[in-house]
């Protein structure tokens, strides 16, 4: 610390880095100085070297500490001095937007005093309509990263802007014949126009657009079959019958939380009515994605197979027959069938990893349906010439640096010679461009093999803009400034054209000022500030025509589907594309289907783990000519014969303390050809093991069969949760409530009490709606500050999240169906972890809620043991203190931190009741002394407030007229082990399956 | 203390307590001698076992500093298995105290004279015992202070409040330290008289000083003898429902609670049947250790040993019962949690744990049918040993077995201890070991006054003929 005090008492500008540099003389300094490319590997896997490089990282709390200190040139006002309207300590939210793929979201990110701390979903952005994904919820930690770049890198040596911009007039760039510029999907208006005027400015420059995981198939698939480049709108809402062909819309396929969003309109019952208009969702896919598991109907096919399928079911709308496999056959007279009989309220969606070929004929089928204009909507996505985009794009250009055509190359952003395929070796073909430069976030492996290096500054932390695929802009603001300095991507670019004031506030504005009305300009600036969108621009939808031709002789030149093993690359939950491999909430978040936490896995189904004799945590090796890839596999049931599944975004060198050797890399076996799927590979079982962590070892709700001595046992079913198909509830209301008989409570005991009077808090939970995203994972862990605790303690179940979602297999081990079940305290009125506690560090509200008093706690663990639901977390180590300092600051200052040997658990989020109660007493003074009585959603938790399906209603189940009360009164309400008179506050609502009944038998 | 009358002639069926010829005077050396001796004078053998044992407390010691700096995550518990190795050894360690309160008040009650030559060793156990044992809730915790500070009822101005006095734990608090206390006074007032004549003895002056003031001016008067022998009695009948109170309060830790494999009600009889049956198999292998270190065969004579294994017996068929009847209720009961906790704790992945419990625990103490088997020291000190490998494991069977796979099958999981777990358990065992010796040595192991009161036989012995015959 003595370092901080060394720096704020100089006066350090913004050349603080290179005045502490010499000041600096602390051994441990100097090594993290030095350690700016950290070589070793991921310490974050093991306990005791993850605490001494979790001290080492204490050094950077200097640098934080200082940048907080240093003078803001001009945009943030020091807290120091007094503002009219701010109260330090309250919370503020300013909106802004995330990008992924060239997808903006729309967030409203909560600050306290200057720090951003979560990440919330802006209501009136189209694509979040409030709601956030699990990556967008995290993202807020990556702002903190102490890993983060923070010199601008000349080679190895350290440099400075000053000595980059020098650097610079030496490039003497001409018409820009040598000069390329690689930057990820753009969704920013101000990056735009400046792309406009660099390409301008150098005629012979060229642009390319990659992406690791990109939506590239998408827009050619629209390229063949309209002609056009166009975005696709996918209108889940207004679809009766889905069908898709390998797009995992409710996972990994997407970018924002629309699609789910949407979707779960369909999904959600509020009422009796509402049984009719639930959607049908029938998935043809290789992998079992989250998508897959929502289905009523899926069908496993390798990746290579589905154009076949969409192929036959072309045919089949047509009016031709199909032949072939039985059960294919059968499932594709049924979905024909519906599809046909849905009409202009089917929708056939194609997801990312498909071919071209594959989304034209979903638009085809769209098109003969009525689909298109009704279900589906398109915008154009017309790019400027120059403009290369996705694997070809990238090919290309790395033929260009071959060949010595480039001599300059600015990476915007991204991580290429990491998400580069194999075949373009990207970073050897790098290190042939005279002068390469990098602007990323983190020291990655695309900085080591850049010239230059040049730290870039969190979408958090800087002025910009994002627009939406149907063109709804947000300006994005930062919420701090950069904490470890850098610049944004139109700062350098606006800096590379030579403009006067490179500052990003000022190229917004004037962008943007040219675009708002003239008349009252600034107020329609501040009110688009506030909103979070730009209102009443968008983009024009195009009806376009199908070109039927087209189609017909693509699929004519189609390959055919490849023989041996096909492996499939997914984008990985927790790491994306790897551009979250350093976020220690999203590694520690479980996978929603395989539950696997710090790692991947090459998944296989259970038929080719029995034939190759294979279990989880099995390395084998998979090989197909000179690409050959090592890791463990795990037993994926649901897995397509014949195909294996590898996420990428692991594996990684140089992706920080957090991420490092994390994994596999599956990139080393992807290719610019074999992109998505790649088929010819052979499986190899190597004899080494790996260990997997897992946050559920039993997949089952059956209990396992236990036999010995003569006796026969267990294999029972436990319906924890509880599903019928519309038609059996409509017979028999009652059966989801039934599943279990539950005994009238006979107590001696007088009620602890009186639950009928006064705020009664509940949830309920809609099984029908909730997909299992796990986006109220995060949003739980960043509220609460529940701590991150490293695969080792994962693996002895020690993770700490207050909510965690079980998955469970039905059905045959092979081709089962998965279900998703969050489960949070349940908030029993008859606690069983209140009466054995020893010191009454858990007792209950007179509002119903089962609250924990840290500070009593002496931590026996009796809570957790009595806990039926195992829903109490305990501190088993000091999990907080292991952090790096920096950290402290993406913490809630409403909730205390839990130091170890302490229980924890989920509070309804009592923070955000007692706000909202002391809000409503403020404001009722103000009005005439009473306070004023909450209404139904002035309290959301954590959970409930991102959850993009809507699935989680919280409030007062006093109240008749509130959403959780109306819930809990449906018919398929239920608790969750119920028969134990514990009286869970918290309930479900049994999952109501739309099947189709050609296709599944009814009861 | 009034003397055993016993017919000559029946003897050989029931041969004297005290064998040897051990006169009054003799009893009286035998036993002062061990406390008297000169450090050369004890055997090495009990120097080099004292020297084992206490550089195991020393790892003790190592343990809990380290637990205490980290946390409990030293340890192998988890989600869901709360409680492990941690309370398996609280409940072991009470579980072995109980043999020394029964042999002490309630054979004592029934007027079991045998009793007299092992209850002196047999309560110190106890309190040794205790001592192990309540190290494990205290540091259980991670954080001892707080846990000592919160479940006493101390006065406290910050919360104003009391402990929950619904939990089972707390139970448990006032249950082990009235044990203790209990165990401590009955045990110290025994020795009053003994005390004394160490006193009466002693040669040195600090000996005579620390004596004379542990043994409370005790002369030995008829008056004393009269107030020492109701006091004796009164703490004999407190103790006598502590030995079923105590671990009926333990076995309420698991009894109240919803899991199955728990929430039973057998586990009251069982858990005190368990008890006494550990405590004797403790004392068992104690007493032979002792009976071969400090040469006492004339005083815990084959006897005592085969009494103490017909309860062996007894219990053990008793703890078998219970088994049998926790199997029989889970399947009647129709409780399907219930039915499979019991089968997933004989076919589950800790079958191994089960099926040891069950061959130690019932199987085992059958061999005592034999008279043989019950009267052959090394025999009898093996099974010892391995009763107590059973009842250890009766309880991590019950404690983690039950925990690992409770009602929702997504939060299963599986204990493995770590080595913190393994060396902590085993430290308590040096602890325990170095107490023991520590006592063996530095105060009179047998009851010097209550075993003189069983030697009245040998006044009936006319002639020196008669006593060789009896003897030889």
């Amino acid at each position: 610390m003595s370092l901080v005090q060394i720096k704020t008492a100089a006066k350090t500008g913004p050349k603080y880095w290179r005045s502490l540099d010499h000041a600096s003389s602390t051994p441990e300094f100097r090594q993290w100085v030095e350690r700016e490319f950290p070589s070793t590997a991921a310490e974050m896997l093991d306990g005791n070297s993850r605490r001494t490089i979790l001290k080492l990282m204490a050094a950077s709390f200097g640098m934080a500490g200082l940048v907080a200190c240093s003078r803001p040139e001009l945009k943030f006002a020091p807290q120091a001095r007094g503002q009219e309207d701010y109260m330090p300590g309250t919370p503020y939210s300013y909106t802004t937007a995330i990008v992924m793929n060239g997808q903006a979201t729309g967030l409203l990110v909560k600050t306290y005093d200057g720090r951003p701390v979560k990440v919330e979903g802006n209501p009136d952005h189209p694509s979040s309509q409030g709601a956030a994904t699990a990556q967008q919820q995290a993202s807020v930690l990556d702002v903190y990263d102490p890993d983060r770049s923070k010199l601008v890198m000349n080679g190895t040596t350290e440099s400075s802007w000053e000595k980059f911009e020098a650097a610079l007039k030496g490039v003497n760039l001409g018409d820009g014949a040598g000069l390329r510029i690689l930057s990820e999907s753009i969704a920013s208006p101000t990056l735009e126009s400046l792309r406009t005027q660099l390409l301008a400015k150098y005629p012979a420059a060229r642009w390319v657009e990659f992406e690791g995981v990109s939506r590239e198939n998408e827009r050619l698939g629209t390229q063949l079959a309209f002609g056009q480049p166009l975005y696709v709108h996918r209108h889940f809402d207004l679809a009766k019958v889905v069908l898709s062909l390998d797009d995992d819309f409710l996972g990994l396929d997407s970018n924002s939380p629309s699609a789910t969003k949407n979707f779960s309109k369909r999904r959600r019952v509020e009422n009796e009515e509402e049984l009719d208009s639930i959607s049908r969702l029938y998935v043809v896919e290789s992998q079992f994605s989250l998508t897959g598991a929502n289905a009523e109907h899926r069908l496993r096919l390798k990746g290579g197979e589905i154009r076949q399928f969409a192929q036959d079911l072309l045919g089949l709308i047509n009016g031709g027959a199909v032949a072939g496999e039985a059960k294919r056959a059968a499932f594709l007279t049924a979905l024909a069938k519906d599809l046909k009989a849905a009409g202009k309220e089917a929708l056939v969606v194609a997801g990312r990893r498909q071919a071209p070929v594959v989304h034209a004929l979903a638009h085809q089928i769209n098109q003969i349906l009525g689909a298109n204009g009704a279900t589906v909507s398109f915008t154009s996505a017309a790019r400027p010439d120059r403009l290369d985009g996705g694997v070809e794009g990238l090919r290309t250009l790395a033929g260009a640096m071959n060949g010595g055509q480039v001599s300059t190359l600015i990476v915007l952003g991204g991580n290429p010679v990491y998400t580069a395929p194999a075949d373009v070796q990207f970073a050897s073909v790098m290190a042939k461009v005279a002068t390469s430069i990098h602007l990323g976030l983190h020291p990655n492996e695309t900085a080591a093999a850049a010239k230059w290096h040049l730290p870039e500054a969190h979408f958090l932390e800087v002025w910009g803009d994002a627009k939406t695929t149907s063109g709804v802009p947000t300006i994005q603001q930062p919420m701090i400034e950069p904490l470890y300095g850098g610049k944004s991507q139109i700062e350098l670019l606006a800096q590379l054209l030579g403009a006067a004031d490179t500052k990003g506030y000022t190229l917004v504005k004037n962008f943007w000022s040219a675009q708002l009305p003239a008349a009252g300009k600034e107020n329609a600036w501040r009110k688009a500030l506030n909103d979070g969108i730009i209102a009443g621009v968008s983009a024009p939808t195009v009806s376009p025509a199908i070109n039927a031709a087209a189609i017909t002789a693509a699929v004519g030149a189609a390959p055919a589907a490849g023989s041996g093993v096909e492996v499939a690359f997914v984008p990985s939950f927790a790491a994306w594309d790897g551009r979250f491999t350093n976020n220690g909430w999203m590694m520690e978040t479980p996978d929603p289907m395989t539950k696997l936490v710090w790692d991947n896995a090459i998944l296989i189904s259970p038929a080719m783990a029995k034939e190759q004799n294979l279990t989880n945590g099995d390395v084998v090796s998979l090989s197909q000519g000179s690409y050959k890839l090592e890791g463990p596999v795990m037993v994926q049931p649901g897995q397509a014969e014949g195909a294996v599944t590898i996420s990428l975004g692991f594996g990684r060198k140089r992706a920080g303390s957090v991420g490092n050797e994390v994994g596999m890399n599956a990139g080393l076996i992807r290719t610019t050809d074999n992109f998505w799927y790649a088929s010819g590979f052979t499986l190899g079982k190597t004899g080494a093991t790996h260990i997997l962590a897992t946050t559920q070892e039993h997949g089952s709700m059956e209990e396992p069969v236990l036999s010995g001595l003569g006796f026969t046992g267990g294999g029972e079913h436990r319906p924890v949760y509880r599903e019928a198909t519309i038609a059996e509830f409509k017979k028999e209301p009652k059966i989801i409530e039934e599943m279990v008989e539950v005994p009238e409570l006979e107590s001696i005991h007088p009620p602890v009490a009186d639950y009928t009077k006064g705020y009664q808090w509940g949830m309920a939970i809609d099984l029908n709606a909730c997909t299992g995203c796990s986006a109220c994972v995060v949003a739980c862990q960043a509220e609460n500050n529940t701590p991150v605790v490293g695969k080792d303690q994962v693996l002895k179940g020690r993770e700490m999240h207050w909510l965690r979602i079980d998955r469970y297999y039905v059905g045959e081990e092979d081709n089962p169906r998965a279900v998703e079940q969050p489960v949070p305290c349940m908030q029993c009125e008859n606690a069983p972890c209140e009466y054995v506690c020893p010191v009454a560090a858990t007792t209950h509200s007179p509002e119903g809620l089962n609250d924990m008093a840290y500070n009593r706690c002496v931590g026996t663990r009796y809570c957790a043991n009595n806990c039926p639901y195992k829903v109490r977390h305990f501190n088993f180590l000091n999990y907080h203190k292991e952090m790096p300092d920096i950290l402290a600051m993406v913490q809630n200052p409403e909730v205390s931190v839990r130091m170890r040997g302490i229980m924890e658990k989920c509070t309804y989020c009592v923070q955000r009741i007692q706000n909202a109660k002391i809000t409503s007493k403020a404001s009722g003074r103000a009005a005439n002394g009473t306070p004023l009585e909450l209404k139904d959603g002035d309290i959301q938790t954590a959970c409930q407030q991102t959850c993009p399906a809507d699935a989680i209603a919280f409030g007062n189940i006093n109240d008749p007229n509130s959403r959780v009360a109306k819930l809990k009164k449906q018919e398929r309400n239920y608790g969750l082990l119920e028969e134990l008179q514990v009286k869970p506050r918290t309930t479900y609502l049994g999952r109501l399956r739309n099947v189709n009944p050609e296709l599944e038998k009814e009861a | 203390m009034s003397g055993v009358r016993q017919d000559p002639q029946l003897l050989g069926v029931n041969p004297p307590l005290v064998q040897g010829g051990r006169d009054y005077h003799d009893v009286t050396d035998d036993i002062s001698s061990i406390t008297e001796a000169k450090v050369y004078e004890t055997p090495m053998k009990y120097w080099i076992a004292l020297a084992c044992t206490s550089s195991v407390v020393l790892v003790l010691g190592f343990m809990l500093s380290y637990l205490v700096a980290n946390g409990i995550g030293v340890w192998g518990n988890n989600r869901p298995v709360g409680w492990a190795w941690d309370i398996t050894n609280f409940v072991f360690w009470i579980g072995i105290g109980h043999a020394g309160t029964l042999i002490s008040a309630i054979l004592f009650l029934f007027r079991q004279k045998w009793r007299t030559s092992i209850n002196r060793s047999a309560e110190a156990m106890t309190i040794f015992a205790v001592m192990c044992a309540g190290l494990f809730p205290l540091f259980h915790t991670g954080r001892p202070w707080r846990a000592a500070y919160w479940l006493f009822p101390i006065p406290n101005t910050d919360l104003n409040m009391w402990q929950n006095f619904r939990s089972p734990l707390i139970w448990d608090v006032f249950a082990v330290s009235t044990y203790a206390t209990i165990s401590v006074l009955f045990w110290f007032v025994g020795l009053v008289p003994d005390l004394a004549t160490l006193r009466d003895r002693a040669t040195g002056k600090m000996k005579q000083l620390v004596f004379g003031f542990l043994s409370l001016g005790w002369r030995g008067s008829a008056r004393h003898w009269r107030n020492y022998e109701a006091g004796y009695m009164i703490l004999a009948g407190l103790s006598t429902p502590l030995v079923l109170s105590v671990h009926s309060v333990v076995s309420f830790d698991f009894a109240t609670s919803v899991i199955p494999g728990w929430h039973t009600t057998i586990f009251p009889p069982y858990f005190v049947a368990g008890a006494v049956f550990s405590g004797f198999a403790m004392v068992m292998t104690l007493l032979i250790i002792c009976r071969y270190l400090l040469n006492l065969q004339n005083y815990i004579t084959i006897k005592h040993l085969e009494n103490m294994n017909k309860i062996i017996l007894v219990t053990g068929s008793i703890v078998g019962y219970a088994y049998v009847t926790e199997f029989f209720i889970a399947w009647y009961s129709g409780n399907p949690y219930e039915r499979f906790t019991f089968f997933n704790r004989a076919f589950g992945p800790y079958w191994w744990a089960y099926w040891s419990m069950m061959t130690c625990n019932v199987i085992s103490p059958q061999f005592y049918w034999s008279k043989t088997l019950r009267r052959s020291v090394p025999f009898m000190f093996c099974l010892s040993i391995v009763v107590n490998i059973g009842m250890w494991f009766e309880r991590f069977v019950i404690i983690a077995t039950s925990l690992h796979r409770d009602f929702l099958p997504s939060s299963w999981g599986y204990f493995q201890p770590t080595w913190v777990d393994i060396m902590t358990f085993v430290g308590t065992f040096g602890l325990f070991l170095t107490m023991f010796l520590l006592f063996a040595r530095f105060l009179p192991m047998i009851a010097i006054s209550e075993v003189k009161g069983v030697l009245a036989v040998e006044k009936h012995l006319y002639s020196e003929t008669q006593r060789e015959e009896v003897y030889k």
